[in-house]
């Protein structure tokens, strides 16, 4: 199996890989290409996935839940072979590597390093086989970008907890088992795992998306929810609970988007040899080549920030804004990607009959995910000028 | 119940296959290759098997440094043991000094069941299995799309056009399996890393009592003495109907020999 796709790999990053890196890599792309890939474009078109718990089952199967923690049944891999991982899931389609990214990056890191011993035991070995799924509710209705005004609360009441609010744009939400809350309380925002089956707690799912649609996105509803008190995560007050976890989940975006990228790229090039105007390939017209160059360009510049960024956290030496220079830069020269490989395509490129535009479109909700473009430029300019824009 | 299931390491049938201009035989160092796919087919029985029986699977490859590769591999997917037999006199081998090398391995491990694949992705020949059967002294039944192990017996089903077939053959055996037999396994990612701590022997003719000269293109029956791509393909003809379109497909049907 050619990893790195040799077409679109001018710059040898399949160098960059060591044996264990590339047997992983290999491992996820096999499953992906065989058990994802031949179905993911009707679930896009009907905007649902057909088992989606068989789905975790196999990805469990496979180890790529909670892949990068160690202990609890999880993998212990390094960042670097989970930063394949996420490029291999999201060269098939962005929402599989969503429901992976939340399951893994997002429920069970907060699980893993915020949550009660009981709390982990309960859930991190289930959820690393596929048994159960987890989700994470930060975003509001109301509150977005800035989740500090979150309204959701918790209150102690004897020694239980009781929630009520509201969370949206919540992914897995509607298929989780547990949903880690994030919740003001009279100590400052707290986290908790609320099984999703407690009386009270209700996921709706979000329809008329015209992005991420193979993916399940839902708002959740929290009505007199009552947890016991190893529910709660003891040590982490404040909003640097949720932003930790994001910035474990962002890491694989910014390897993710890359596998959009190839995946349109590799699309876009093989399409401009085959079609041929004017008596000739596509792919020899001057414009057309300034096209393919460019997306080849950000494509392995885009890849070597990503290893780079995995080096890094490896070593322990990862900064978070050093996540959002990858974060913005490369989701948003993924979509550039995309939006020019679905200009070679013609009008094929606005066909689901190709991967080009259901990429196209799933990036726009990666842009926004994660912290939006917005909201990294600021946090790249407050690194760089000590000056804080946000407010 | 230990079975040996031979592997063949091949170039990446996604990329283009090149031939080495030297002796016409394929270029196994500077393309990707890999575990034959047909090969995981008896992989993936050998590892059932073993479940059940609470058994052993060695995987055994015959190939050049990288064929390592497809021993790994097969490691990965479960496999408790592998033994991969590399040389430099090998190379150049044909079907029957491949056997020979095979025979000679498998004649240092136990054994009670033997599994290969129905054919090699890149020679295709399919004979390697019944020379090894011959040379082991052992029966051998091919093409099995069902295995059972039935009180000492190895039992196939064989599928053909006409009809279905069940044969059984007393064990020790040599069982070819082809690709209806099963869905093979892909390797976990618990499968990769204990993959690692497996032991994996590698022997050179002289642990299996071979001399160069028995093998490879030296002493090999047969020569490929030459390899042409083939050619493109070139634009089709068009056959506009108008009225004479079915005398003009018969036409160039004939004109091709294809009736
Ligand atoms: C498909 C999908 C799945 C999601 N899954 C999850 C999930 O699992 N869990 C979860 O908690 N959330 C999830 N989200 C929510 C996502 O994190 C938020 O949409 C995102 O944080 C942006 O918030 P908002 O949509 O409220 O936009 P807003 O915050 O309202 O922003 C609107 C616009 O204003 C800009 N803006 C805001 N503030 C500033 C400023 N100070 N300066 C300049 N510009 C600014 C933004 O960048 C943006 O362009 C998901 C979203 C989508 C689309
Ligand atoms: C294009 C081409 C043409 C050739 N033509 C001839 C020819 O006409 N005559 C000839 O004698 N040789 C020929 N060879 C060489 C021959 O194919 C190889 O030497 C090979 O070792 C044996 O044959 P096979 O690959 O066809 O195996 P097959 O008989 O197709 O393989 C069947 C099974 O045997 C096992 N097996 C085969 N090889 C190995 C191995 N190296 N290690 C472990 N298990 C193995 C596998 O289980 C495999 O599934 C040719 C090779 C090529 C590439």
């Amino acid at each position: 199996m050619d990893l790195n796709d040799a077409a679109v790999d001018l710059a040898g990053l399949d160098e960059l890989l060591n044996d264990d890196e590339r047997d992983v890599q290999r491992a996820v792309r096999t499953m992906a290409q065989s058990r994802i890939a031949p179905y993911v474009a009707d679930w896009f078109e009907r905007g649902t996935v057909d088992d989606p718990r068989g789905l975790v089952r196999e990805l469990g199967e496979l180890g790529v839940l909670g892949m990068h923690l160690t202990g609890y049944g999880c993998a212990g891999l390094s960042a670097t072979e989970y930063g394949l991982t996420c490029l291999e899931l999201e060269a098939v389609d962005s929402g599989i590597r969503s429901l992976v990214s939340v399951q893994g990056s997002l429920a069970m890191y907060a699980l893993w390093r915020f949550g009660s011993e009981e709390v982990k035991t309960q859930w991190l070995p289930a959820m690393a086989a596929g048994d159960a799924v987890g989700c994470f509710g930060l975003t509001e209705p109301d509150h977005g970008s800035d989740p500090s005004g979150m309204t959701t609360r918790a209150r102690r009441d004897g020694s239980d907890w009781v929630i009520n609010g509201g969370k949206m744009w919540i992914t897995n939400g509607s298929i989780a088992d547990v949903a880690v809350i994030w919740a003001q309380t009279d100590e400052g925002i707290r986290g908790f795992a609320v099984p999703t089956s407690t009386p009270g707690f209700s996921a709706v799912e979000i329809r008329h998306k015209l992005s991420l649609r193979a993916s399940i996105t839902s708002e959740l509803t929290m009505d007199e929810v009552r947890v016991p008190e190893e529910c709660v995560f003891p040590e982490v007050r404040g909003l640097g609970g949720p932003l930790t976890c994001l910035a474990e989940a962002r890491f694989g975006v910014v390897w993710g988007a890359m596998g959009a990228a190839r995946t349109c790229l590799s699309t876009a090039l093989r399409y401009a040899v085959e079609r041929s105007q004017f008596g000739r390939p596509v792919a020899g017209f001057q414009l057309t080549q300034q096209k393919l160059a460019d997306m080849e360009l950000e494509y392995v510049k885009g890849m070597l920030l990503a290893m780079h960024l995995a080096r890094r956290k490896d070593a322990g030496t990862l900064r978070s804004a050093q996540v959002s220079l990858g974060k913005l830069n490369n989701v948003r020269e993924a979509l550039e990607i995309c939006r020019t490989a679905r200009t070679i395509l013609g009008a094929n490129g606005i066909s689901l009959e190709y991967p080009v535009i259901r990429h196209m479109n799933n990036l726009e909700s990666v842009l926004t995910y994660e912290g939006t473009v917005e909201m990294h430029t600021l946090v790249i300019g407050k690194a760089l000028t000590g000056i804080d824009a946000f407010r | 119940m230990n079975i040996v299931v031979c592997v063949k390491y091949v170039p990446d049938a996604q990329a283009d296959r090149t031939f080495s201009p030297d002796d016409n035989t394929t270029d196994r160092e500077n393309v990707d290759g890999l575990l034959s796919e047909l090969d995981e087919y008896p992989v993936e029985e050998a590892l059932k098997l073993a479940d059940a029986t609470d058994g052993k699977v060695i995987v055994l490859t015959v190939g050049p440094e990288d064929a390592t590769d497809a021993a790994r591999k097969a490691l990965q997917m479960g496999a408790h043991e592998a033994v991969h037999v590399q040389d430099d006199a090998i190379h150049g081998s044909d079907a029957l000094a491949t056997s020979k090398v095979l025979a000679a391995a498998i004649a240092k491990l136990e054994y009670d069941l033997i599994l290969t694949g129905m054919a090699s992705t890149d020679g295709s020949m399919g004979v390697v299995p019944a020379m090894l059967a011959e040379r082991l002294g052992l029966p051998q039944i091919t093409l099995a799309s069902e295995l059972t192990i039935e009180g000492g017996k190895a039992v196939i089903r064989r599928d053909n056009d006409a009809s279905t077939e069940i044969i059984e053959a007393s064990l020790p055996a040599v069982v070819s399996v082809t690709d209806q037999i099963n869905e093979p396994r892909y390797p976990s990612f618990k499968g990769i890393m204990a993959a690692k701590k497996k032991p994996l022997q590698t022997w050179s003719l002289e642990d299996l009592g071979l001399t160069a000269d028995e093998v490879g293109s030296a002493a090999a029956w047969t020569t490929v003495t030459s390899v042409a791509e083939r050619p493109a393909r070139t634009a089709g003809q068009v056959v506009t109907d108008e009225g004479d379109g079915g005398a003009k497909l018969v036409e160039f049907l004939a004109g091709a020999k294809l009736v």
